[in-house]
């Protein structure tokens, strides 16, 4: 993974001290609360519900065991003991003392990671395939191109106040696991009819209020090519995007306004001026940069066929969660091992300080010391043999790690709604945690299959909502929560948008209308139909009758 | 319905309460309770006079019941931020 | 408006003036929009400093075929959340070439006047008692930088590449 050299280090560093000057002027009035929000945003520090909120940037999920070492102390020292990772690949911790803050910058500074821009109106937390590099799929590793951009965005001096914030996705596989087409700029390399790599630009996609999918921009860009690509894309936006109306302030507003071709047009124009220009990526910076994503030392060994198969044989829950958490590695004899976060009735995404370092710990024995945080809120160790997949679920199992459900109905992605945030009219994780003991107890997990349950506390959509198969929005309705079910969204390379199924359901509701949901999937299915094909077959009606009754019968659509 | 001033500490960001001796306060049942809508502008004044000399965050007003024993915003959310997450923080997970 | 050039608190020789305002005789004189377009041919003629001063809605590209003739260019910063500016103060280096003065006005905080000299602003109005020490200390926060913008500094990749060439 990317490690900080000198300079790197250097502009860490200052900006930990220059967040230190800033705090100090707030601390001794020289500046107040509205001069000095915007300041504390663009290091992600938020003022949430009960205390300051910090977010830290796990750069495109990347994480070493050292640094989750860090959090964990930090979680620690500074906090009540745990982190909360969140669907974009970042963690925050809940109650930060704004004079603990740049001490806690300095100490993320000392293991390369930094809160840069993890708020504010600016480039976000780059994020990508938690697999990438090691899926078997992919075409090539994007993450110097995501480390590239990344330097790109830090404080870049044009573009640290645009209209809104700004979010990038990298994929280099054909099946997306980074959600690219729901984001302000998603990158997918390809090959072209040639075979030479390239990147799709994908732009103006997003969820909240307003969400979209993103519009091919261009079909293929030579990757040298797409530092300047995006700046050309970020000017017309910060030119041209709207500052009257924070709601209509995205870069989605703004492209579904003029159309993609007059988008396409304007960011083309000045594309033109500046591609051959210093954004050029040089093969010496690239090369730098790749050096640090080289390969670990893999050892020459064979697939484990008949060995692993007796072992599940022996072990249904060693085999259940082969088939859910365990994925194919493009070397042999290696695998991706996905560590679940959502155990039933536990706080998706939530990991305690002594959990931080048994996983510290494991991803040293058994994965390089490497891990990577997940999208969906998981934890994943890319480089593990083979031959010790059955004595790390033992390790897994033991801390309580060992939760065999990614991809099924209890790997339920909830943002932290109105148990801590600000901005939400409604809690998710009670929600989760009654859908996910519910499972637990029906023991249909595994029969239901893939199923993606996403929840979010507002429509802002942080728990990504709009594209779970099954997405839960939290409302308020004179002073009373509901929760707004929404199917049929994908957040893969075949994206869509849920659609409403009805009337907002109180939350005691909730859990009965998702097994009524996935009882239906199960008598209709066909064959082997995961819940998203069976739907795209048969459409939303079943599922409405099932909740709400026959269409005949007085059926009040809110 | 009875009123009590929340906020945030400067500080800390912690939820604090107004207390009868002018200082801010964690404990939500020790907070300064007002009946009436003269001594909740007075209590106001007070709250917006220590965001101005920079000791608390978006002070407000916000009303309470009584139940049990024990003080509850009449709202979820200031509920939520006077008792804490309603789930529990589980620090074994 | 106290005004600092990147080096030291200087004192506007400019005249502000407006629509409503009628144009002296003499004088050097920062004028809006408007006013450069409808007395365009009278303002061309002065031998005097002259300088335009556009909003954040008016794109630079309005007096980009007059800019070898101006003296100032002005950018009014509505708030400082409005970054139009920002953008705008590049195209007015790099792609009009504009050599002069290029003036950051309007809601111009301590914290982006790194951010403003680094797209090619070179004097700011600044509600400060010394806005000249204020610039010297908010440039400063930082000596590294990872993006080319317009200006001479040397970005973090060239200093790696110096390092390397010279030992």
């Amino acid at each position: 993974m990317y490690r900080y050299d000198e300079f790197d280090q250097t502009l860490i560093n200052e900006r930990a001290e220059q967040f230190r000057r800033q705090s100090a002027r707030r601390l001794d009035g020289d500046i107040n609360e509205d001069q000095f929000k915007p300041l504390r945003l663009m290091n992600g520090l938020y003022l949430q519900l009960h205390a300051y909120m910090l977010r830290v940037n796990v750069p495109y999920g990347c994480l070493s065991a050292h640094q989750l070492r860090r959090l964990a102390h930090i979680a620690r020292r500074y906090d009540k003991g745990f982190g909360h990772f969140t669907t974009r690949q970042n963690i925050q911790f809940n109650w930060i003392s704004l004079t603990d803050t740049p001490d806690i910058m300095t100490e993320l500074a000392e293991v390369d990671m930094n809160t840069i821009q993890s708020s504010g109106n600016c480039v976000r937390n780059i994020t990508a395939d938690h697999y990438a590099g090691r899926a078997r799929d992919e075409i090539e590793d994007p993450r110097v191109w995501c480390e590239l951009l990344r330097q790109y965005s830090v404080l870049h001096p044009e573009f640290s106040y645009l209209p809104r914030k700004f979010k990038l996705a990298l994929t280099g596989s054909p099946h997306d696991r980074a959600a690219v087409a729901v984001h302000d700029i998603g990158l997918r390399l390809h090959h072209d009819n040639q075979g030479r790599p390239g990147f799709e630009v994908i732009v103006g996609g997003g969820q909240g209020r307003t969400p979209v999918i993103g519009k091919t921009i261009r079909q293929w860009i030579e990757p040298r090519h797409v530092i300047s690509y995006v700046e050309a894309i970020l000017r017309v936006y910060n030119l041209y995007g709207r500052r009257d109306n924070i709601f209509k302030a995205r870069i989605k507003i703004l492209v579904n306004a003029i159309g993609i071709d007059k988008f396409r047009k304007l960011v083309d124009t000045e594309w033109e001026q500046i591609r051959d220009t210093g954004l050029q990526v040089s093969n010496t910076e690239f090369e730098r940069i790749n050096a640090h994503f080289l390969p670990p030392d893999y050892e020459n060994l064979a697939d484990q066929g008949d060995e692993l198969a007796a072992k599940r044989t022996r072990e249904p829950a060693f085999d259940a969660w082969m088939r859910s958490n365990v994925t194919g590695h493009k070397v042999p004899g290696y695998a991706i091992v996905n560590i679940s976060l959502k155990a039933p009735g536990r706080i998706p995404g939530d990991i305690s300080a002594d959990k931080m370092e048994h996983v510290a710990a494991l991803a040293d024995q058994f994965s390089f010391g490497e891990l990577r945080v997940n999208h969906r809120q998981n934890l994943t160790f890319v480089d593990v043999r083979q031959i010790d997949l059955y004595l790390l679920w033992e390790q897994l199992v033991a801390l309580e790690l060992a939760t065999a459900n990614i991809g099924l109905a209890s790997d339920i992605i909830a943002c932290p709604g109105l148990d801590y945030c600000a901005l939400a009219n409604a809690r998710s994780i009670p929600i989760a945690q009654d859908i996910s003991l519910h499972f637990a107890n029906s023991g249909k997990l595994q029969q239901v299959g893939n199923l993606t349950i996403n929840i979010s506390g507002c429509m802002n959509a942080c728990g990504h909502h709009h594209v779970g198969n099954i997405g839960i929005l939290g409302v308020n309705k004179r002073g009373k929560e509901y929760f707004q079910l929404t199917l049929g969204g994908s957040a893969d390379e075949h994206a869509s948008l849920g659609i409403r199924l009805g009337r907002g359901l109180p939350r005691a509701e909730v859990p009965g209308a998702i097994e009524r949901i996935v009882d239906t999937y199960l008598t209709i299915r066909q064959a082997t139909e995961t819940f998203l094909q069976t739907y795209r077959r048969i459409g939303i009606e079943p599922f409405r009758e099932a909740v709400y009754g026959p269409v005949n019968v007085s059926r009040r659509v809110a | 319905m009875a009123k009590i001033l929340i906020a945030n500490r400067l500080t800390d960001g912690l939820v604090v309460f107004y207390a009868v001796d002018g200082n801010w306060v964690e404990s939500i049942a020790t907070g300064q309770m007002t009946f009436d809508d003269a001594a909740a502008d007075r209590l106001l004044a007070a709250g917006l006079a220590d965001e101005h000399s920079n000791r608390v965050i978006d002070p407000r007003l916000i009303d309470v019941t009584k139940t049990a024993g024990k003080l509850i915003p009449a709202v979820l959310r200031e509920a939520i931020r006077a008792h804490g997450p309603t789930i529990a923080v589980d620090r074994t997970l | 408006m106290p005004l600092t050039n990147s080096h030291q608190n200087i004192i506007d020789p400019y005249i502000k003036i407006g629509p409503d305002d009628s144009l002296p005789a003499e004088g050097a004189l920062l004028v809006t929009l408007a006013v450069w377009q409808d007395h365009w041919e009278r303002l061309m003629r002065r031998q005097e400093l002259i300088g335009v001063q556009l909003t954040s809605d008016e794109h630079p590209e309005i007096i980009s075929d007059d800019i070898d003739q101006l003296d100032l260019i002005a950018l009014e910063f509505p708030t400082f959340r409005d970054g139009r500016a920002y953008s705008y103060a590049r195209l007015i280096r790099e792609r009009y070439g504009f050599t002069g003065e290029l003036r950051a006005v309007g809601d111009v905080l301590l914290e982006q006047l790194h951010y403003m000299e680094r797209v090619g602003f070179n004097s700011f109005e600044v509600l400060s008692n010394d806005p000249a020490t204020d610039f010297e200390i908010a440039a400063n926060d930082f000596t590294v930088w990872y993006q080319t913008s317009g200006d001479q500094r040397r970005t973090a990749t060239m200093l790696r590449q110096g390092k390397k060439n010279h030992g």
